[in-house]
């Protein structure tokens, strides 16, 4: 019981078929509440589709979309402000919300970026634009928190910041997210459930069952195994079945 | 004193800056420049059929720009052709069609002058009521849907996603687009609709740091471009919907000296 009540959405085998091709078929999972669920693949692959989907983005799609919340934040990819709208940062901050400045100002703060509150939007950097876009999705206090390459135009450090972000947030919030990224080291250890996509969902499962799934090794190829090992390596213990902790060897 | 004309006039045309100083806003946001443009085109057509079926000038204009706004968003869904194509494709041959019916009517004596571009100096009390009566019901429908509509108008994808219905609202919008043309067509024109939405609009972002600034500056400047533009027609004796037209013009030039301002302040 406590399973269907904690369901954010769940895709039963969905998928878009456009312009003569299937964008993406077959994706099944499920996002539960203060889970993190990723979304990995090569470019082409489907993983924003497959976010916008969820997102209900997509009119004609084929199997189920089943949403159990109306509380939504999402952070697109990529998002082009027209230069014939003055908007400030305060104004963009509320933009599907109605929020007071307290909300704003502590979500401004979280992301590090509280002196750009006056600041016109189109004069902000790409990785400033980009911590803008998620202190408005946290602001929300969604249930469901979708992030689309959430971290792109950041500088390194801020990445690692923002990931560990992101985990705070679902702790925090106790929302599900669902979180698409190319950068799997540092995803990795942060995530509850990885979907490997490529057209169609190749594998999924833990961070670990995904990373020694010989499709998933296939794709990504060496290189990736070799980061993986850099994830290995940083996570240095094991979390038994009885919450104990291990020392790897 | 309502029956002094130009008192009338002046009544008229600021009521009517107060609507379109926010909508022209949205219609320079959204580059809906050429489509307020079509609508205006297509209001000639609603103009000949008020004519021939004797429905009120108003209304029939309204439907028709309704009618024609609407199977523009259909065909945007359901065709690969550019929205430039299809407003031209609608707005000539709406025109055309009016044309034609006008052709047809050969025994009606029409002022071809007046539809184009108005005649404010013409305006009769009842005008005054419609312009603020509709103005008011079209202003407060803009307050309702302002948020839905400022957010997919900023991004369709983010609105959408985050359950703000930007396609409904996006109707919504084009539908009071079509009313306000209804209700100012007998006052400047069809030709100068447009000019009243874009002007006042495009001067006003020019001086402004943020959407409520922009709306503001924007009714402002529509009013001013009313005062000026009445009181030199006045004056010189020139058609009253043109002037106030290059009375706006006129604002808008004088506020390019702010841009330039800013720019040398970021130097």
């Amino acid at each position: 019981m406590t399973q269907i009540n904690n369901s954010l959405v769940k895709l039963e085998n969905v998928g878009v078929f456009a312009n003569d091709k299937w964008l993406v078929k077959g994706v099944t999972f499920e996002i539960n509440k203060g889970q993190i669920v990723t979304l990995i693949g090569p470019n082409g692959s489907g993983k924003t589709t497959t976010a916008k989907i969820t997102l209900g983005l997509y009119k004609d799609i084929e199997g189920k979309v089943q949403k159990f919340t109306e509380k939504i934040a999402y952070v697109p990819q990529r998002i082009n402000i027209d230069w014939t709208l003055p908007i400030r940062v305060n104004d963009f901050m509320n933009l599907t919300n109605t929020l007071t400045n307290d909300e704003i100002k502590d979500a401004l703060e979280i992301t590090g970026t509280p002196h750009l509150i006056n600041k016109d939007l189109k004069s902000l950097s790409g990785g400033e634009f980009q911590r803008i876009l998620m202190a408005r999705a946290i602001a929300k206090k969604p249930e469901l928190l979708v992030l689309d390459e959430p971290v792109q135009g950041v500088d390194f450090n801020g990445e690692i910041a923002l990931y560990e972000l992101i985990k705070k947030i679902s702790d925090t919030l106790n929302c599900g997210i669902l979180l698409i990224s190319h950068n799997l080291h540092v995803v990795m250890s942060k995530t509850d459930h990885v979907v490997c996509l490529n057209g169609h969902v190749c594998c999924s499962g833990t961070p670990i069952d995904v990373a020694n799934n010989e499709k998933y090794q296939e794709i990504f190829g060496k290189d990736i195994s070799k980061i993986l090992s850099v994830y290995e390596h940083t996570h240095d213990h094991i979390h038994n079945i009885d919450g104990s902790i291990e020392k790897k060897k | 004193m309502l029956d002094d004309f130009f008192i009338r006039a002046l009544l008229v045309g600021i009521g009517m800056a107060i609507v379109t100083g926010p909508l022209g806003c949205f219609v320079v946001w959204r580059r809906l420049s050429f489509f307020g443009d079509t609508l205006a085109h297509s209001a000639l057509l609603g103009i000949t059929l008020s004519y021939t079926t004797e429905i009120n000038m108003a209304l029939s204009v309204f439907v028709t720009s309704s009618i024609v706004a609407l199977i523009l968003l259909k065909l945007q869904k359901t065709t690969n052709l550019p929205s430039d194509a299809l407003l031209g494709l609608l707005a000539h041959s709406s025109l055309a069609i009016g044309l034609v019916v006008i052709g047809l009517l050969a025994t009606i004596r029409f002022d071809l002058m007046g539809l184009l571009f108005g005649d404010i100096l013409a305006v009769n009390v009842n005008d005054i009521i419609l312009v603020w009566i509709g103005g008011a019901i079209i202003l407060i429908v803009l307050k309702i849907i302002w948020k839905p509509l400022f957010a997919s108008t900023v991004n369709f994808e983010l609105a959408e996603a985050e359950g703000m219905k930007p396609e409904k609202y996006n109707a919504i919008f084009t539908i009071l687009l079509a009313a306000i043309i209804a209700i100012s067509i007998k006052m400047v024109g069809l030709l100068l609709i447009t000019g009243m939405l874009i002007l006042p609009a495009a001067m006003a972002r020019n001086i402004s740091d943020n959407p409520m600034q922009m709306v503001i500056f924007s009714v402002i400047g529509g009013l001013l471009s009313v005062l000026i533009g009445l009181f030199a027609s006045l004056e010189f004796n020139t058609p009253s919907g043109p002037s106030i037209i290059t009375a706006g013009l006129l604002l808008f030039i004088l506020s390019l000296s702010r841009i330039k301002k800013k720019a040398q302040l970021n130097n």
